[in-house]
């Protein structure tokens, strides 16, 4: 049933329509170009805006087209973990659309349309210049009203920006997000928020209701776009992606400072220097006055993101890098996404600081329950999910879809595996070298080491001496040999880069592509490939514009710094690209700095 | 404003006279007619009224006829902001929100709310929108116009000044901000919401339509202002200029609509100044009076108080015996005392046996009770 209001609105909306006349000669110039340019740019915006329908016409919601070969955004709820979805835009065609990627905690689905390679498609605003006050659109499909796939659009104001809005357990967390009062309705979830200049600066995916039912009470809440551009490399990976914790959590002083409360000693924050009591000045850039200023900067970095913190200890400001761990454990979030359906989809707020510190429970619904099952109150303001297919997949979508445990679409990460490695190995191509590799480096004071590689020994001549490090490989076991000492594994890390470069993307172990995360210091984000052998995990970072090898890390066992490999400058021999200059650093220390002054690679010895 | 309206191609004939408009009861409705009702004075339901209104203002954004404001807006808010506050207080249980909105009206300090339960504490919080947390004091308050003032400690703060307040016609584009839903704390500022007034009219507070004590002039918002929380924000016009305080939560019992509305401050003025001035003071704060030689107490008034568990437990009457004075007057248990004698605010039991004890036993006493959602006086005459 539709409520009065919207209905209304929507008459008067008509009215306004069916009433205007051609044209009014006492409108300035101005205001007539205005409006021409507002109908232009709503034209566009709602030519990205889709309409997401779910199979035989149950549930639905809206999206919003972000590139010209069809990336659509759209909420966890609106998709759940459905391979095929159906997608009507205003040309008035129905396209098949496949998953992409799901960030199930921030409420966030990646699909791609399919078929054509210059769909409409919006562009992406900065949502960190919204300020209160700014018009705003929703264009979506509340109510399921686009049968003809024409979106409806509302107007409002940004009502608040930096919202918290705490998760349903672990799910459906909206932090840092857009307030607006714009009209949202169950449908508009997935839906893109836009700035008058018909950017989109948000994802539209919750309301508060409560009590009224599940229809707008001019209080809705964006997805920042910010946020999703920071997870947006993870979720083109085709992955179900997870959001990040520090370790610690923190309160916020009777005098307005946030301190610690508790941290483990095993999160990277403790190895960082946190200690309980301490006070955080800034979080990812932002100066933190609450505690949920603190967590709205948690909420929009995947898991895996180094962030910068900056901390006051005894007085003492430090500031650092911080690694972020995941939210839940190992499985547990595809466990999670697969049982997608009703029992997750059931959000409820949680006492919040400065509230009574007793639960508040829910206000019991007075409003007619008017739509069957659906009746979480909170949110989302959804139709039921579209439900994962059983049904065999059409051509289309079948071409482009890999089902894989802990993936959404396994497809998409393995064509980025692809992409990452060719455009490596257009730099040089080292398969096949499967012979003795030499490095000879100087270190600060003109101190010359070399290192021989091979398959199955490290040699290394230090100025102190020579060292060896056997590795067994049938059952080899990296983490177990840190040498030397303060290099955090320095050996195992250079035999890790010379399996990778010489046995490519499929021999290398358990292999996959993580997504785009940041490098402390540059500004842009890095495409990164964990490969997982010999007990030890390894992150291989790309450049973003040449896609050389810039970074690799090494992490022996969880909760310890990895041995980190910073290939600074690189330098040709025989058509290939080698390292010129490595930096090795572990936790806070720089371990060394080496000029690589010869490198010799030799093919396998038959 | 009206004057756009009438420029904007879509408006032009305005179906009635908006300055007339008149609504005596709920615009909105939920059965199966969707259309609002709105009454023109001759009294015949126009239906087209309201939506005309809406359109009006939709053509509005449709042309924009204020790129100039609308850019400004941003700015203006920011000049707005700092006079919100954030309360918080008793609440927190069974669906009552233990906060709502209020705003700054002295720099020295007073802030201007609506009178609820939220503010029956001795523990009242207030987050100024700059982060700063503040214990308050209930200067004062009157239920019948569900409004308080409470003072927290300042000094030169940014604050409405409610003598520059102005009066608005139907179709003034207007601000809402408050803390709906409690969505901020600390530093995190207020809400802010877009509308027109739809109509300036008197709240029909009949009983079990609206549960209100109030019943005077109120503007009738066409956004959903009015949410959980709310109550205590500003209702501004587009140029920053403060027009009313945004009421309680209001539902129309008989069809489950939601009424948005801001009482304007011309109807609060005088009260709050007098709140100020040490008028409706509750009777906890220090009192100058001497006490009567031979006062009232409860047993000779014939009234039996709820048991007296709470540091403040509110004065509900568990019993009145038959043939006493308040027997007499009509005094019922269940009824809860808010004043005596006009001015004395009563906030428990305590607050009203020490009332009591000010007043000649051969005085007669003026109760003011609530009565389910009712507010009824009674005048106990002495025996």
């Amino acid at each position: 049933m539709m409520h009065p209001v919207a209905l209304s609105l929507c008459m008067a909306a008509l009215l306004t329509a069916l009433l205007a006349p051609p044209a009014a000669a006492q409108v300035p110039d101005e205001v007539l170009k205005a409006e021409a340019q507002r109908i232009e740019m709503l034209k566009k915006a709602g030519a990205a805006t889709v309409a997401i329908f779910g199979k035989g016409g149950q549930g639905g919601g809206s999206g919003v087209c972000i590139s010209p070969d069809g990336y659509v955004l759209s909420n966890f709820h609106v998709t759940s973990a459905s391979p095929h979805l159906k997608v009507g835009m205003t040309d008035g065609n129905l396209y098949d659309a496949v998953m992409v990627g799901l960030d199930p905690t921030g409420d966030v689905a990646l699909i791609k349309l399919l078929g054509r390679d210059d769909f409409p498609h919006a562009p992406l605003g900065n949502s960190d210049e919204v300020r209160v006050g700014d018009g705003c659109y929703a264009i979506g499909n509340p109510f399921l009203l686009a049968t003809d796939f024409q979106p409806t659009v509302t107007y409002g104001i940004v009502s608040g920006i930096h919202r918290y809005q705490y998760p349903a357990g672990t799910l459906l967390e909206y932090a840092d997000c857009i307030q607006a009062d714009a009209a949202i309705n169950p449908g508009n979830s997935g839906g893109p928020l836009f700035n008058e200049r018909g950017e989109v600066i948000g994802i539209n995916g919750r309301g508060s209701f409560e009590k009224r039912g599940r229809v707008n009470v001019g209080v809705g809440y964006a997805i920042s776009i910010n946020q999703i551009k920071n997870f947006m490399g993870y979720l083109k990976s085709g992955r179900i992606v997870d959001h990040a914790t520090v370790g610690a959590q923190v309160a916020t002083s009777d005098d307005g400072r946030v301190l610690v409360t508790n941290i483990l000693e095993s999160s990277d924050a403790y190895r960082r220097g946190l200690r309980y009591g301490d006070e955080i000045e800034s979080f990812g850039g932002r100066r933190i006055r609450t505690t949920n200023a603190f967590k709205n900067v948690l909420g929009i970095f995947p898991k895996g993101w180094r962030v910068p913190l900056a901390f006051r200890h005894d007085g003492k400001l430090y500031e650092t890098y911080v690694r972020l761990d995941g939210v839940h454990r190992e499985g547990e979030l595809a466990a999670m996404v697969a049982g997608s359906g009703r029992q997750q989809r059931n959000p409820r707020p949680q006492p919040r600081p400065g509230d009574d510190p007793n639960p508040r429970p829910m206000p019991q619904p007075e409003q007619p329950k008017d739509d069957g099952e659906d009746k979480d109150k909170e949110l989302p303001p959804g139709h039921p999910p579209v439900k994962a297919s059983q049904q065999k997949l059409p051509e289309i979508v079948d071409k482009v879809y890999e089902a894989r445990e802990g993936f959404a679409n396994y497809y998409f990460n393995r064509i980025n595996q692809e992409r990452i490695w060719d455009k490596l190995i257009s730099h040089g191509d080292f398969t096949g070298l499967q012979g003795v590799w030499t490095v000879k480096a100087e270190a600060a004071g003109g101190l010359e080491s070399t290192f021989e590689l091979s398959d199955s020994l490290v040699v290394a001549t230090l100025p102190g001496g020579k060292v060896e490090m056997p590795i067994d490989s049938k059952n080899p076991s990296l983490g177990t040999n840190l040498d030397p000492l303060g290099s955090g594994g320095l050996f195992a890390s250079l035999h890790l880069w010379r399996r990778f470069l010489t046995g490519g993307i499929n021999n290398f172990g358990n292999l996959y592509y993580l997504g785009t995360v940041p490098v402390p210091g540059q500004d842009e984000l890095y495409d990164c490939l964990v490969g997982v052998y010999g007990g030890v995990e390894c992150h291989f970072l790309f450049d973003p514009e040449l896609g050389r090898l810039a970074v690799l890390e090494m992490f022996p066992a969880g909760n310890v710094d990895p041995c980190e490999l910073h290939f600074l400058e690189y330098q040709e021999k025989d058509g290939r690209m080698v390292p010129a200059r490595i930096e090795v650093r572990h936790g806070d220390a720089v371990f060394q700095v080496y000029k690589v002054n010869e490198i010799t690679l030799n093919k396998a010895a038959e | 404003m009206t004057h756009y309206a009438n420029a904007a191609p879509g408006s032009a004939p305005l179906p009635f006279p908006i300055a007339t408009l008149h609504v005596p009861t709920m615009i909105l409705r939920t059965d199966t007619q969707p259309t609002a009702v709105v009454r023109g004075h001759d009294s015949r339901p126009r239906p087209v009224a309201l939506l005309g209104l809406m359109a009006t203002a939709v053509a509005w954004l449709a042309l924009g006829v204020m790129p100039a404001a609308a850019s400004d807006l941003p700015k203006l808010i920011e000049s707005l902001q700092p006079k919100m506050v954030k309360i918080y207080g008793a609440g927190g249980f069974q669906g009552l929100e233990s906060y709502q909105s209020g705003f700054l009206i002295s720099a020295e300090g007073h802030i201007l709310t609506i009178w609820s339960y939220v503010l029956d504490t001795s523990y009242i919080t207030v987050h100024l929108d700059n982060g700063t947390r503040l214990k308050a004091e209930l200067v004062g308050a009157d239920p019948r116009l569900e409004v308080a003032v409470l003072k927290v400690q300042g000094q030169a703060l940014d604050h409405f000044d409610l003598s520059q307040a102005v009066d608005a016609e139907p179709g003034t584009q207007v601000l809402a901000l408050s803390n709906l839903y409690g969505v901020a704390t600390g530093d995190e500022s207020a809400s802010v919401q877009h509308g027109v007034i739809s109509v300036k009219t008197r709240l029909e507070a009949r009983r079990g339509v609206f549960e209100t004590p109030y019943r005077g002039p109120v503007y009738v918002i066409d956004a959903v202002t009015n949410n959980p929380g709310a109550g205590g924000g500003a209702l501004v016009n587009r140029r920053g200029q403060l027009l009313g305080m945004l009421g309680k939560e209001l539902r129309n019992s008989r069809d489950n609509t939601w009424l948005n509305y801001a009482v304007p401050i011309s109807e609060l003025e005088q009260t709050v100044t007098d709140i100020i001035d040490g008028k409706y003071v509750p009777t906890e704060l220090a009192d100058p009076r001497p006490k009567a030689e031979q006062p009232h107490d409860l047993g000779r008034l014939g009234i039996v108080l709820v048991p007296d568990v709470l540091a403040r437990t509110p004065p509900f009457i568990d019993e009145v015996r038959k043939g006493s004075p308040a027997d007499e007057a009509g005094i019922r248990p269940d009824d809860l005392v808010l004043f005596v004698n006009d001015e004395r605010l009563i906030q428990s039991c305590k607050a009203l046996k020490e009332e009591l004890s000010y007043i000649d036993r051969d005085d007669p006493i003026k109760l003011t009770v609530i009565r389910g959602q009712e507010l009824l006086e009674f005048t106990l005459q002495p025996r």
